[in-house]
């Protein structure tokens, strides 16, 4: 019996995300008294690798071949699947992100193993094994019964602290031989942006509503992000629109985050944004409307108007990283 | 080509969400019943491309698992534009349950693609799909912001971590679409209702499957504390305030 943690690498480095993952599994692990075995999938080199351990992982496999340059939903699954066999795994954690969305499924089909998707805290119970989950896009938590042998979770990112527990990690290199007929998806373009904060990773996200009045009253907004260090966001109005690119779209049909601070500009709270933020830890609002719902869910609020509050909170800003 | 477009019947988004006794279901009084938002742009997608000859796509299919009683949003579906529709006639359990059902389904009829959208806003799972794929063994493509097809092949976009990939896997396949695989979803005009009154809707029975899972309990999300609200004139104090009380800055 062990718990398997999928490490998903970011041209061969991990991030914060993977670093959750492997803490959580390992939390997992010793509420079953058993160990984490990590898999890794693509190249990825051994200092990397043994950064796992400092989370606890106690087997890293390292799997790779020229098959795992791009996700092919297949192989990855196939691969994960096998792994998990050999290393009788009864637990397998995977991202609650487009990766994990993409995989999780298929190794459910494969090893008949139930999935509690986007969970954010350890299981309430280890029999029956019961998760805590995110249903009805936030308006409700469900305490949720797994009954296969083999159980998969996928964890929502941003949702589980790091806990350090080192222990010596061995690492295990894997060529693992795919049926070559499964590797199906071609990728024929790749467009990254580079250099940005990326939205499901920022720590702080400035966000912009229709309160802003016009795509050309941006620049302070991005200007404030960029002092904290923070990705920046909109709400659905302004990703139809056009003012912002759809990629910022926060809310329930678009990214659903949890950042430590979510700052909402001129957002007035609808359902379905809150959706996406209400799983932030704190949640800051500036609104003309005293009434609007989204200062029922911030802990901090100023109502005003955003092109008159944003330079004030800029100069702050500035102020304390003197 | 034909496509299946998947339908999951939600409460309507803005749903006041109340608990039956015992907890362990919502209570659906008064609950408005819709299509679920990613599989309405879904089929808005999967309509936008019948109409357009040179995708090579001559039917729309959709399908759902579920009772009788939602026959209506069915009806909106085939309103919408959908050919016609397959309904399994069985309350859904869960996941593993309903993709199974859909997968029986596709082995006895043939479709080259199958849309769902990459999560239902109830159960917020982001599984079926993955699953329908695994059990035909076909490939499967998710969090696609756009698809169109040349010379019968797909083209989709593939949104990765801070970036897009353009994508394509041999027909069939299951695209599993996110937010930009439509603008808007299509809205269901007066002639497209009367003409969905006599649409086919064909009923079939359930394979026989347990769930692998099970809703033990709900719960409401804890409350937040109250706000505390900072003077527009004296905005510099919520800076302050989020460094040294809050400590997130």
């Amino acid at each position: 019996m062990s718990v398997l943690v999928y490490t998903e690498n970011w041209d061969g480095k991990f991030k914060k995300l993977t670093f959750e993952l492997v803490s959580y599994a390992t939390g997992v692990a010793k509420m079953m008294n058993t160990s984490v075995t990590a898999v890794s999938i693509g190249k990825v080199n051994e200092n990397e690798l043994l950064l796992l351990g400092k989370y606890g992982a106690n087997k890293i496999i390292n799997a790779n071949n020229e098959q795992f340059v791009s996700l092919d939903n297949q192989v990855y699954a196939a691969v994960i699947s096998e792994i998990s066999v050999k290393e009788n795994a009864s637990v397998i954690i995977i991202s609650n992100n487009n990766t994990g969305k993409a995989i999780a499924p298929r190794i459910s089909v494969r090893l008949k193993a139930g999935v509690g998707s986007g969970v954010s805290k350890l299981p309430l119970n280890i029999n029956p094994f019961t998760v805590y989950k995110r249903t009805y896009s936030g308006n409700a938590f469900a305490h949720l019964t797994i009954r296969s042998d083999v159980k998969i979770l996928t964890l929502a990112q941003n949702s589980f602290d790091l806990i350090e527990t080192p222990v010596d990690a061995t690492i295990e290199n894997l060529n693992p031989v795919v049926d070559g007929s499964l590797l199906k998806t071609v990728v024929k373009n790749i467009q990254k942006q580079s250099g940005k904060i990326l939205l499901t990773d920022a720590d702080i996200v400035v966000s912009g509503g229709r309160g802003m009045k016009s795509p050309d009253n941006w620049s302070p907004l991005v200007e404030l992000a960029n002092l904290l260090g923070a990705a920046t966001a909109c709400s659905r109005p302004v990703s139809d629109e056009g003012w912002r690119p759809h990629e910022e779209h926060t809310g329930q049909t678009g990214k659903i985050i949890a950042p430590n601070l979510y700052i909402a500009v001129g957002i007035s709270g609808a359902t379905q944004h809150l959706a996406g933020i209400s799983s932030s830890k704190y949640i800051a609002a500036i609104n003309i409307d005293k009434d609007a719902p989204i200062f029922e869910a911030a802990q901090y609020g100023i109502v005003g108007d955003a092109m008159k509050v944003l330079p004030k909170l800029v100069e702050a800003v500035k102020e304390i990283k003197k | 080509m034909k496509i299946l477009v998947c339908i999951s019947n939600v409460p309507d988004t803005t749903t006041k969400i109340k608990f039956a006794e015992g907890n362990a279901s919502i209570d659906t009084t008064g609950i408005q019943w819709v299509i679920n938002p990613w599989d309405e742009l879904s089929l808005t997608r999967a309509l936008e491309l019948k109409d357009d000859a040179a995708s090579g796509i001559k039917s729309v299919t959709v399908i759902h698992v579920g009772p009788a009683t939602a026959e209506p949003t069915i009806r909106k579906a085939l309103a919408i534009g959908a050919d016609d529709a397959i309904r399994v006639n069985s309350v859904p359990s869960d996941a593993w349950f309903v993709a199974t059902q859909i997968a029986e389904v596709v082995k006895k009829e043939n479709f080259d693609v199958i849309m769902c959208g990459i999560e239902s806003s109830d159960y917020n799972g982001s599984v079926v799909g993955g699953m329908i794929s695994e059990f035909l063994g076909i490939p499967s493509v998710s969090a696609v912001s756009d698809m169109k097809f040349e010379n019968e092949k797909p083209l989709m976009i593939r949104e990765i971590d801070g970036g897009k990939e353009v994508v394509t896997v041999p027909v069939p396949f299951v695209a599993i679409v996110q937010k930009g695989i439509a603008k808007e979803p299509r809205i269901a005009a007066m002639r497209g209702i009367m003409l969905a009154r006599s649409k086919p809707v064909k009923v079939v029975e359930p394979t026989t499957v347990d769930p692998l899972t099970q809703i033990a309990e709900f719960e409401k999300p804890k409350p937040r504390t109250a706000c505390k609200f900072i003077d527009a004139d004296n905005a510099a104090q919520l800076i302050y305030l989020l460094q040294n009380e809050a400590k997130v800055i």
